[in-house]
């Protein structure tokens, strides 16, 4: 979910929409039938509350749940025999012994010696000279500093794991993504709309969920990391590179082949270059991607920072958590710098912006002291394994003493937001949608579907409810979606005053944006920890760092959609001498009306993520669910039904949304 | 303006051979769009065929031959069908029927391969909006039908520099496009064109995409070519003033339709239809008609002691001589026969007739 594709064709033209006084009528009557589904809802609601809602009592399971364990012990018992789990396990134990290959080079012992075959300094002298490689001096000392601090804070070997798996997923999603890039770039209207559809739906999948059916199939520890991570890296790639690949300029395209090139000459020397920097942009969310996914990995015992900050969250240790999160950010922040830059530089590069020779002298040079240090990490304890340093628990400590310090004095501040939120929002909701017969809220999320999208969010949502009623947890899909739902109206209050401001502010957009984009960088993992640390484990933790996980990506959604409105319309709407207030409300925000619902959509598939992940500090519902089927063997198939619905869920309100905004934006 | 006359004497003498011939081509944007030609709908005028098939007709049966050497111009509106008509010559648009025929080789049968070969040595195209490659220098650029080709690193680059220069663009070899100004990059589009010294030269709008004051250098440098190179252009533009100073020929295209094919003169003198007279009714028809618009039969008391002008002489260029003479000028054909007379009325009229419409 941390990964944004690029936007989507309907929020792209927003000037293209007809004149505004013909359909000023449609969205406004569609909004006012949906309150009355709404009235009507909340009036059924009074008389029924409580009967039919298809609550679970403790340990029950229902029979599709039972089916799903089975399917799981199928799977398990059949590994000798059936060709496609042997296979499966095949590719998962290559991986292993990849990852595991990998982390004795660099990151653990490799017996006999007591440390890796090369240290720390080696380590971290060879991925600055690869830096400064590729990307610059710069980059080369935020490497180096990056590679230090993992050490000092001491989870070196984690944090090296975390970089292992991560490449590992991002070479295997290259290989595989960008051929499938080719593809969608180059296909016809057909393949791209197959395609399309597919990886929608994919990337609404939560990374949570991706983890339980992959490691049935490919293994716990690094095999199921791996396989986990690059499958959810896998789309980015896809989708972004084959966008740069299908917008290449037609005329260039048209020039080129009129010159007699062959299939193969225009997609080497016409279409891979010229759509270069998208590729890389698709490269970068693909690593970013990565990254995050690998990071909750430590679910399914994947290698690397996940782990401790797995590990502190379940005993609530806030401190010990930070630390290891921080060092997450950093990694983020190294990749996300790293390939950007990797980008610019490479495009002065080929514009003779860099001087060659003196480059191939500098690297040349500069190699020395890396062999130098390679040589050292082999030779020297000091080189090879970082000593113990007290800066890591001291960090942790300063950060538990001063959110204990924050806690004691601001109790009632983040007491009374939450008490105030669940008042208002949350309990009245939670209570409509869980507390209602399962038949109304069915038919009432129907009707809002219908009402709302058309036909074309009314069949997806059928099927997803009908899908929710069969896997046998409708009570907690409820709760989580309402979760899901306040988290949305908290994302969109934000988005909107921010991204409001932004755009009417070119000084603050220049502050927020970069805050903004290192945001997006960031895995979802790491959200929880300081959130924990205000509210305790109760759901609310989990909504607000959904909503901290998903403000930036709408914020910026409205901010630009907010900006896109003609000038010369604001222009003329200030010449009729409005008030600022009038220019924002009759003006820029009904145009801007299509990014709006975009960023609601966006808000909705973010904020349900973090609710699932949420699961594991007290957020109830499916994600409460899925921890428990990944705890304890035998509520597998509970876990399992959990996480399909929480898919479910997500295309639900996926579909509802974009069928929503389609016909907003027509 | 000589020029234009010795070019029009090639193209009248040598009409055996023709550098390019096209034959009924039918281009007909649409589902089952094949099915329609030869049926009565494929004479619907476009809105109705529209309508009543859901398919749009770009280029309806036309037929046209091209003289080596010949610089043939295409014109009409936007949307009528011209882009597509000078797509279908090379096939980066299928034609639904018909034939094409450069120098004898069907072009409409041509296997991929075939097709291919013939893009990249016997013809080449200008675009509209360029279509540069960004990430090449223009030296790269222009050696890139070259490249493709299979051709050396070192002789594409001096081929390329040889034509850089040719076209004017002498040190801007290893500039990128986004570093020229619109005028310069055309001229990279015009070397990229040159460069593997094709047959025929297709431009599509070239310089639509220019101001006014660069739009008449290049025309003038693309004259200037036509006389060092002698290729034979197709040429495609909106601007009737554009065609009438480039064009041996001109093609009026409407809805898809041939209006009219002629020589400049004869499309300002005799318009086939009142379309082409509305579109021709702003030119300054002494800068387009020859004497042989403007004479009349002698008359017996014509005094036959005037100059002796020939008949493709420009009205302006040979208005001055005609007024200064004090006997009517007389109007010879290829032949040196007396063919009209002109007179100082002749040549008033139109030149007054202009003064009017300003």
């Amino acid at each position: 979910m941390s990964t944004l594709a690029p936007p989507r064709p309907e929020a792209a033209q927003p000037d293209k929409s007809p004149p505004a006084e013909v359909k000023r009528w449609v969205p406004s009557s569609r909004w006012a039938w949906a309150l009355g589904v709404v009235v009507l809802w909340i009036g059924i609601w009074a008389l029924t509350k409580g009967n039919d809602t298809l609550a679970l009592a403790g340990r029950e399971r229902t029979g599709v749940q039972d089916a799903l364990a089975e399917f799981r012990d199928k799977v398990i018992a059949s590994r000798g025999d059936n060709p496609l789990i042997q296979l499966t396990y095949e590719i998962g134990s290559g991986f292993t012994s990849l990852v595991d290959w990998l982390q004795r080079m660099v990151s653990v012992e490799n017996f006999p010696r007591p440390v890796p075959e090369i240290g720390w300094l080696g380590v971290t002298a060879v991925a600055v000279w690869i830096g400064l490689a590729v990307a610059g001096w710069r980059i080369a000392l935020l490497i180096a500093a990056s590679f230090v601090s993992f050490g000092v804070f001491g989870y070196w070997s984690d944090a090296v794991d975390l970089l292992i798996v991560t490449f590992v997923a991002v070479a295997v999603s290259v290989l595989v993504g960008m051929p499938l890039a080719v593809l969608m770039g180059t296909g016809n209207r057909a393949v791209n709309a197959v395609m399309t559809t597919f990886l929608d739906v994919f990337q609404t999948i939560p990374t949570f969920v991706f983890l339980a059916p992959i490691a049935l199939f490919f293994g716990i520890g690094a095999s199921g990391a791996v396989v986990a991570t690059l499958l959810y890296a896998l789309p980015p790639i896809i989708r972004v590179a084959g966008h740069g690949i299908r917008t290449v300029s037609a005329t260039t395209i048209e020039a080129t082949d009129s010159a007699g090139q062959t299939r193969w000459q225009r997609l080497a020397k016409v279409q891979l270059p010229m759509a270069r920097r998208t590729i890389v942009v698709g490269l970068n969310q693909t690593t970013l991607a990565a990254l995050s996914m690998a990071t909750i990995a430590a679910f399914v015992d994947g290698p690397g920072l996940g782990q401790p900050v797995l590990d502190y969250l379940k005993t609530v240790n806030v401190g010990g958590a930070f630390v290891p999160g921080v060092l997450i950010v950093v990694i983020a922040v190294m990749l996300d710098r790293t390939t950007t830059a990797a980008s610019e530089y490479g495009e002065r590069a080929a514009r003779g912006g860099v001087d060659l020779k003196r480059r191939r002298i500098v690297l040349a040079a500069a190699a020395v002291p890396v062999l130098v240090c390679l040589y050292m990490s082999r030779t020297y304890p000091w080189a090879a394994e970082f000593g113990d340093s007290t800066w890591g628990p001291r960090l942790a400590d300063a950060v538990n003493d001063f959110f204990g310090w924050f806690t004691d004095n601001f109790r009632d501040l983040t007491q009374g937001f939450k008490d105030l939120t669940s008042a208002v929002l949350l309990n009245p909701l939670e209570s409509l949608l869980a507390e209602s017969p399962w038949w109304l809220a069915a038919g009432a999320l129907l009707l809002l579907a219908f009402v709302l999208g058309g036909l074309r969010a009314l069949v997806p949502t059928l099927l997803c409810v009908a899908g929710l009623l069969y896997f046998g947890l409708w009570h907690d899909a409820m709760i989580t979606l309402n979760m899901t739902l306040v988290g949305t109206v908290l994302v969109m209050v934000l988005a909107l005053v921010f991204g409001v401001w932004m755009a009417r502010s070119p000084k603050l957009d220049l502050v927020m944006r970069p805050l903004l984009d290192a945001g997006q960088t960031i895995p979802p993992f790491v959200y929880l920890i300081p959130v924990l640390a205000l509210f305790g484990i109760t759901r609310f933790t989990a909504i607000v760092a959904g909503v901290v996980y998903a403000a930036p990506v709408a914020i910026k959604l409205v901010a630009d959609g907010v900006k896109a409105v003609s000038p010369t319309t604001l222009e003329a709407t200030r010449s009729t001498g409005s008030t600022t207030w009038q220019e924002i409300i009759k003006v820029q925000l009904p145009m801007a009306r299509a990014s709006l619902v975009l960023a609601a959509n966006q808000g909705l598939l973010y904020v349900l993520a973090m609710a699932v992940i949420g699961g594991l500090v007290g957020a109830g519902g499916l994600g409460y669910d899925v921890v428990l089927g990944f705890a304890r063997s035998e509520e597998w198939g509970f876990g399992a039904a959990a996480g399909i619905s929480i898919v479910l869920l997500g295309i639900m309100v996926d579909r509802i949304a974009r069928a929503a905004a389609q016909k907003t934006s027509r | 303006m000589t020029i234009m006359s010795e070019r029009q004497e090639e193209s009248t003498a040598d009409s055996a051979e023709y550098a390019l011939s096209v034959r009924n081509l039918w281009k007909i944007f649409g589902p089952r769009a094949d099915k329609i030609i030869g049926t009565p709908e494929a004479d619907l005028p476009r809105a109705e065929l529209k309508r009543q098939t859901g398919c749009v007709a770009g280029v309806k049966d036309v037929s046209f031959d091209v003289a080596p050497g010949e610089v043939f111009v295409v014109m009409g509106l936007s949307g009528s069908g011209k882009s597509t008509l000078v797509r279908c010559l090379t096939r980066l648009i299928e034609p639904t029927a018909g034939t094409v025929q450069m120098d004898g080789v069907d072009v409409t049968n041509a296997s991929d391969a075939e097709l291919r070969d013939l893009r990249r040595k016997r013809v080449s195209m200008v675009f509209q909006h360029f279509g540069l490659l960004p990430h090449r220098q223009v030296i790269d650029n222009v050696a890139y039908g070259l490249e493709i080709r299979g051709i050396g690193k070192k002789e594409r680059r001096a081929k390329a520099a040889e034509i850089v220069s040719l076209v004017g663009l002498d040190g801007f070899e290893h500039s990128y496009p986004d570093q020229l100004s619109g005028g310069m990059q055309q001229r990279v589009g015009l070397a990229r064109a040159l460069a593997g010294d094709p047959d025929i030269l297709l431009f599509d709008e070239p310089f639509s995409a220019l101001d006014p004051l660069i739009r008449r250098d290049m025309q003038n440098e693309v004259i200037r070519l036509h006389r060092e190179l002698g290729k034979t252009m197709v040429f495609i533009t909106h601007d009737l003033q554009e065609a009438l100073k480039l064009g041996d020929r001109i093609l009026i295209m409407r809805d898809g339709e041939i209006v009219q094919i002629g020589a400049p003169d004869e499309v300002v003198g005799a318009p086939a239809d009142d379309y082409v007279r509305d579109f021709v009714s702003e030119v300054p028809r002494s800068h387009v008609l020859t004497l042989k618009w403007v004479m009349r039969d002698p008359r017996p008391d014509d005094s036959m002691d005037g100059p002796v002008m020939s008949c493709d002489t420009i009205v302006r260029q040979a208005a001055k001589a005609v007024l200064a003479s004090e006997h009517p000028v007389r109007v010879v054909d290829r032949d040196e026969r007396v063919i009209g007379i002109v007179d100082d009325d002749a040549i008033l009229r139109v030149v007054v007739a202009e003064e009017d419409h300003a």
